[in-house]
Formats: C-alpha cells, sequence, structure tokens
C-alpha cells in the first residue's frame, strides 16, 4: 500500500511547482530546486508565512509606511502581528531596512521597513 | 530642452530602460514621471514575491523599485517628476508640470514606459445601482496601501486574478471580512502561489464560472447578487446566491496605457491592446521604443526589467548611429497561443531572441513549435501551461538561420 500523499502547491517563487508530500517519511516529491523541498516539509510540519503590511508615518509624504518580516513567522501569528503593528506609529526619516519592531512576539524575526521615506518638504 | 534619450514614464520599465542606456554610453537622458516619486506602481505593490530573477532573493515592490532608483541616482540621468507628458509628435515631447509650465523637449530617441491601468466598471457590464463601495482592486491597493484608508468591512472581490487575489489578503489582514472571490473563467487567472497563500490560508471561498449580476445599495454597497454561468458565460436562473457587503473590489484586468503611442501615431497590436515591436523593442516609428506594460501585462516584474533592458539597449544603438536595420518577418500566433511580443523580427539579429506569449487555456504536456515556411526550427516541452502565467521561450542563433521568412508558434500535443 502506498502511504497518502499531501498535495502541495509550492509558494516560495512564481513557479508554483506542484509539490507531493509524504508526512510520514518527510519525502517531498515535485520539486524544482531545494527550496521547495523545504517548503513542503515545513508545510507539513510548522508552516510559516512573511508578513508584509504597513505602520503609521508621521512627517512624510505619506502616512503609511511599508514594512515586513524579515523572515517567515509561524502563520498562526499573523493576526498578532497584525494586531502589534496597528499600534506602531513610526516616524519619518526612515531607510529601507531601519527595523521597526525587534524580535517579533519572541520569534527571532524583526520588523523592518521596506522603503526609504525622507522628511516631507 | 534637447536629450538624447527621453523615457516616458518612472516604473520599473523606464528605471532599467534609462540605467541600460546609461550603461551603453548615452549620458544625456530625461525620465519624465507624472506621479510624485519614481518607482510607477510598484510603490503600492507593498506584498514581496518580486524580483527573484533579477536579484536571486525575493522582494517587496518598493524594495525592487528602490534598487533601480538607487542606480540612477549616481549617474547623469535627469528625471522630472509631477510632470505630465501630454502628447508626442515625431522625435518631440510636449510636458507640463507645475514649475517648468509647458515644455517642448526634442529627443533623439524616445523610449515608452507609461504601464498599463486598470479596466473599470464601464468596461464590464454589471447592471444595479451606483452606489459608493465599488473600486478597482489597484485604486483600493493604492488607497490602503499609500493614503492609508481602509475602503471596507465586508468585501467581495471580483476577478481572480493576482491583484484581486493580493487584495483579498491585504483587506483580511486589515480586519476586513472577505466573503468570496468570484471569477467569470473555470479556472484563475491568478498565480497558483497567490491562490494558496491568498485565500486558502485566509478560508476565503472562490466561485469558479460565476459571476456578479446585480449590484444592489442606495448610497452606499449593501448587497451583491452572484450568479453561476454556463459555458457561454451567460448567468443561468436559480443559481443566484446574495451577500451582503459595503465594498466590491473589481480586479478584471488590466490594458496597456497607449492614448500617448496613439497620438503620435504609433501600430497598436488589437491582441494585447499594447504597441507593436521587434525583437529590440522598436515600435513601428524608428528611434521609438517601448518596454514593460504598455506592451503587454505583465505578471513578473522581472520580465518587464529583461524587456526594458533590451529597448534601453538598442535605443542607445539608434542614437549612436549603429542601429542595423534587416528583413524584418512577422511572428505570427497559431493554435493555442494568443499573442506574441515581439511581433516582428530582424533576420539580421546576432543575438538570441526572447519571445514573450501567452496560451489561451489551461493546457498540458505541450509543445511550443516555432515554425517557417512549414519547417519546424524549434519546440520546446512544457507540462504545465496557464494563461494567467506568461511563456517565453528563447530563439538562440542557429534556430535565427533557419528563418527565411515569417514564423508561427502554436502548440502541438507533447508527450
Ligand atoms: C493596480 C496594479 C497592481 C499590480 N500589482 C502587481 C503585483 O502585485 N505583482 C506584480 O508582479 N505585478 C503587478 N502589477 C503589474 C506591474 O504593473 C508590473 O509588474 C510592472 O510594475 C510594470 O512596470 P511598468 O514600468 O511597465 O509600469 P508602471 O509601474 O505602471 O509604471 C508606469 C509609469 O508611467 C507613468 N506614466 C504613465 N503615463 C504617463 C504620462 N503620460 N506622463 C508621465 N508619466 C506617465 C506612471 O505614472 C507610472 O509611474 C500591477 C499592476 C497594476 C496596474
Ligand atoms: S520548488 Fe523551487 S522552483 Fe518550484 S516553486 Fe518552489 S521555489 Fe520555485
Amino acid at each position: 500500500m502506498t502511504a497518502e500523499l499531501k498535495k502541495l502547491t509550492c509558494i516560495v517563487c512564481p513557479m508554483g511547482c506542484e509539490l507531493q508530500v509524504d508526512e510520514k517519511k518527510k519525502i517531498v516529491t515535485g520539486h524544482t530546486c531545494k527550496r521547495g523541498e523545504i517548503y513542503g516539509i515545513e508545510e507539513v510540519t510548522h508552516p510559516t508565512r512573511v508578513i508584509t503590511t504597513t505602520v503609521k508615518l508621521a512627517k512624510s509624504i505619506y502616512p503609511m509606511l511599508p514594512v515586513k518580516t524579515n523572515g517567515a513567522i509561524p502563520k498562526d501569528l499573523n493576526f498578532k502581528c497584525m494586531a502589534i503593528l496597528n499600534q506602531v506609529e513610526w516616524r519619518a526619516p526612515v531607510k529601507l531596512g531601519d527595523i521597526i519592531v525587534k524580535d517579533l512576539l519572541g520569534t527571532g524575526i524583526d520588523v523592518v521597513a521596506t522603503r526609504t521615506m525622507g522628511l516631507k518638504k | 530642452m534637447t536629450y538624447d534619450l527621453v523615457v516616458v514614464g518612472g516604473g520599473p520599465a523606464g528605471l532599467a530602460a534609462a540605467y541600460e542606456a546609461f550603461n551603453n554610453g548615452i549620458e544625456s537622458i530625461l525620465i519624465i514621471e507624472r506621479d510624485m516619486e519614481l518607482g510607477g506602481i510598484l510603490n503600492q505593490c507593498i506584498h514581496n514575491g518580486f524580483g527573484l530573477h533579477t536579484f536571486k532573493e525575493e522582494l517587496t515592490g518598493p524594495e525592487y523599485a528602490e534598487r533601480f532608483i538607487d542606480k540612477i541616482t549616481d549617474t547623469s540621468i535627469e528625471v522630472k517628476l509631477d510632470t505630465m507628458v501630454l502628447d508626442i509628435k515625431e522625435k518631440t515631447i510636449y510636458a507640463m508640470n507645475p514649475i517648468d509650465g509647458y515644455m517642448e523637449i526634442e529627443s533623439k530617441a524616445i523610449i515608452l514606459a507609461m504601464g498599463c491601468r486598470e479596466r473599470t466598471r464601464g468596461a464590464i457590464y454589471v447592471p444595479g445601482d451606483r452606489p459608493a463601495g465599488v473600486f478597482t482592486a489597484g485604486a483600493a491597493q493604492r488607497y490602503i496601501n499609500i493614503e492609508g484608508y481602509m475602503v471596507g468591512k465586508e468585501v467581495v472581490i471580483l476577478g481572480s486574478g493576482d491583484i484581486g487575489l493580493i487584495m483579498a489578503r491585504r483587506m483580511t489582514l486589515e480586519g476586513a471580512k472577505v466573503k468570496a472571490v468570484i471569477e467569470l473563467m473555470p479556472y484563475s487567472n491568478g498565480l497558483n502561489r497567490n491562490i494558496v497563500q491568498c485565500l486558502e490560508d485566509y478560508d476565503i471561498p472562490l466561485y469558479l464560472s460565476h459571476t456578479v449580476t446585480q449590484i444592489i445599495g442606495k448610497t452606499r454597497l449593501e448587497k451583491i447578487v452572484v450568479s453561476q454561468v454556463d459555458d457561454n458565460k451567460k448567468p443561468i436562473k436559480g443559481t443566484e446566491k446574495t451577500f451582503t457587503c459595503d465594498t466590491l473590489l473589481l480586479s478584471v484586468g488590466l490594458i496597456p496605457e497607449n492614448e500617448l503611442s496613439k497620438q503620435a501615431g504609433l501600430q497598436i497590436d488589437t491582441r494585447t491592446n499594447g504597441l507593436v515591436v521587434n525583437e529590440t523593442m522598436q515600435t513601428s516609428n524608428e528611434g521609438i521604443f517601448a518596454c514593460g506594460n504598455v506592451l503587454h501585462v505583465h505578471d513578473l516584474v522581472d520580465f518587464v526589467t529583461q524587456e526594458a533592458q533590451t529597448a534601453g539597449k538598442y535605443a542607445a544603438s539608434y542614437i549612436k548611429d549603429e542601429y542595423k536595420k534587416g528583413t524584418s518577418v512577422k511572428v505570427k500566433n497559431g493554435k493555442g497561443i494568443t499573442y506574441t511580443v515581439p511581433q516582428n523580427m530582424n533576420t539580421i539579429s546576432k543575438e538570441s531572441i526572447r519571445v514573450f506569449m501567452r496560451v489561451s487555456t489551461p493546457s498540458y504536456h505541450q509543445k511550443i513549435v516555432v515554425n517557417c515556411g512549414g519547417k519546424e526550427i524549434a519546440s520546446f516541452k512544457k507540462k504545465t501551461l496557464l494563461p494567467a502565467e506568461m511563456q517565453s521561450i528563447v530563439l538562440t542563433k542557429e534556430h535565427l538561420a533557419a528563418i527565411e521568412g515569417d514564423i508561427t508558434i502554436y502548440l502541438e500535443e507533447g508527450k
């Protein structure tokens, strides 16, 4: 008897390869590259996602600053992450890569600015 | 005012084209952008997934844009922001901004990179009231991500292209309830990864072969009626479902922005609604080049950048008087292929040529065949071909040497 295979779509890159994961033996097939293999295993053990959103920004030409988690965080923390970022109010000037929240929810992952925004002239 | 090269549009296409021309020895370059900043539509695309091919890392839209903005800051390339190009006649550009007023700019070559715009409610037919709360998905994206204005609480999205999917997740993360994504076609027009991480992650239902048949609401949207459609895309009676919602996002397609191109008398392709170009990205007028979404709607910005680099390079060779003309052959689309870019090719091309295309329906285990005068000159095996995913093939020098006349590109069963 063949083991139950879980079908997944790899979301690491836009190729979107169709993966089959043997959940028991932790074997992935259907991937084109190594990253897809890692994704397949992680998705059935502890799924994670990168969060991209905005925080409030004062003193710049636009009132919002785009940010992202600089690594993937456990998927079930998505809304907790949003709740924290909704409280943040940053001020221009800000540089791409500036840390906005350090060690988000004890994950070791930081939330960083994804663009540079100068002071409003 | 005179320049060697004027680039119209400061999105990823315009930026990469200008930078490539600069690297090919052109110093007098002007980029004209109507917005307050460079970067184009990427500034509002705050999600990640950009640049995997170009930079080998996954960037957000603003990060991808900033890489190119940084590159051109260290060059002699000039930029005029908040400046609208109004008209182009021959090689004269007519533009306007609040500081310089009306300008006439002469240029040896021009690169068009105006991007695309969204189809609005007018472009599709949805009967019913006209209440507030109906937005195009791109407009909502700009309101939320740049202007910090949340457009609604209970949302239905019409269209499952990438922008619709991305907005479903974005609105959900911002606390809205996205009740459904409605798609007319029997398949989604978005990338598979976006269906997984934008819909499945948040349990948002996707209704394929459905459409919005009525919009109800006095001042603000209150309800919409959705129906299943038959094979001819006609709503089926008795399948109506009602959703209460205050917001409807329309993600029903993008159209290349070609008002200027038409005014300039350039040839437009009715299949793409974009400009007709050859393999150097030159349009039907010598010295006018084009790249990016103004040619055809791209789903990956990396391909926009590649196309732009080709346009920049050949615009530079045109300015330096090194541009070589050969005999032009047509690239035609055959079975299963809806269009190709470029539409024309010079047979003297010394370099390999990348040809972009889209397929008309989802197809599996096929070959993309290139045929010239009844002879197969190249074929490329493809496991999965989806209309949502632009395809590309590369014709090498050897392939090109076999071309003697017009070529046709079509699909054939592969095993
Ligand atoms: C609403 C929307 C959302 C999108 N979301 C995604 C996404 O999530 N992921 C993805 O990969 N792709 C997305 N795309 C596709 C994206 O547009 C391309 O990947 C890429 O940004 C195209 O680059 P471009 O330079 O050709 O066009 P654009 O980025 O649109 O740049 C064109 C520029 O030209 C300027 N311009 C136009 N006309 C004039 C004029 N007359 N005078 C002066 N300036 C002018 C515009 O202001 C704009 O800045 C989206 C497109 C739209 C319309
Ligand atoms: S397996 Fe590799 S190539 Fe395929 S989608 Fe995943 S990351 Fe991309």
